[in-house]
């Protein structure tokens, strides 16, 4: 699978969706900010993870490919959930490495504050990157299976099926 | 001004880990952006230049548990589009429970043994 650049959901997205985006950014961290400074550090730092801009971004993916499908005909209302579940994977993969950024920065926040973000951010991206990679290779040796599995001749599929069975 | 502060910052990383996310494909590539560490990024900046290093360093501990618990949400908002095919907003929101549930308990049994 190559990873691609296209520019033409910036051109599909609408200007409220970005503003959306930027007032939720902004909220979640002044909310992480008034946790921190009411309950204190430890209760203030699960909140660095908290899923604030998830869903807005979830809704939005839903809508466009929703108005795709509609703009050629149909209802686009399971594409739609199905575009958003995609996003979702991607989300969970992204949060395997965010632990690994948490920790990253907890050991060299005291020596150097510079490199504590820059060693946290490349550590959150080579883990996400890795587990997507991983999570790709998976699914296609599956789905290559299923295909070799459905593309054999009758009488091989039947032994096949009365293996599994036995 | 602070909390000024915090807005803008935090609405600029944001917005920009999404649009970076925008831009990319596949969508499962895309979406690692939504997981990416953005509140964070802003949040600790600002704690390192208020508090000490180790006041931050305190946060970014217990920001493990959070993120554990994001990987929990992000599978429930998965499963809750795909197989009672619920919509996008109630999926995401009914999730965020899941996550202050595995927040929380991972922070009260973890932390509170340590």
């Amino acid at each position: 699978m190559i990873v691609k650049f296209s520019s033409s959901s910036l051109k599909d997205g609408r200007w409220y969706e970005y503003v959306v985006r930027f007032m939720l950014g902004g909220a979640a961290t002044v909310f992480t900010g008034l946790i921190a400074s009411g309950f204190g550090p430890a209760v203030g730092g699960l909140f660095l993870a908290l899923p604030a801009v998830f869903c807005a971004s979830a809704t939005l993916i839903e809508q466009h490919e929703e108005r795709h499908k509609r703009q050629a005909g149909l209802s686009g209302h399971r594409r739609g959930q199905q575009a958003a579940g995609l996003d979702a994977v991607g989300a969970a993969l992204g949060s395997i490495g965010m632990p690994g950024f948490a920790l990253v920065f907890a050991m060299m926040a005291q020596q150097s504050a510079p490199t504590a973000f820059a060693l946290a951010l490349l550590t959150w991206c080579v883990i996400s990157v890795a587990a997507w990679w991983i999570w790709e290779q998976v699914r296609a040796s599956l789905r290559s299976r299923r295909t070799k599995h459905f593309s054999a001749p009758s009488s091989k599929r039947a032994d096949a099926v009365g293996t599994v069975r036995r | 001004m602070e909390y000024l502060a915090r807005f803008l910052i935090g609405g600029l990383v944001v917005s920009a880990f999404a649009m970076l996310g925008d831009v990319l494909r596949p969508k499962t590539f895309a979406g690692l952006f939504g997981a990416a560490p953005s509140v964070a990024l802003a949040t600790l900046a600002i704690t390192l230049w208020q508090h000490t290093a180790g006041y931050a360093a305190t946060e970014a501990r217990t920001m493990m548990w959070g993120a554990i618990a994001l990987f929990a949400c992000s599978v429930a908002v998965c499963q809750l589009l795909m197989w009672p095919r619920w919509n996008a907003l109630p999926a995401t929101l009914a999730a965020l429970i899941v996550w202050l549930a595995v927040a929380f308990s991972l922070h009260f049994l973890l932390e509170a043994n340590a």
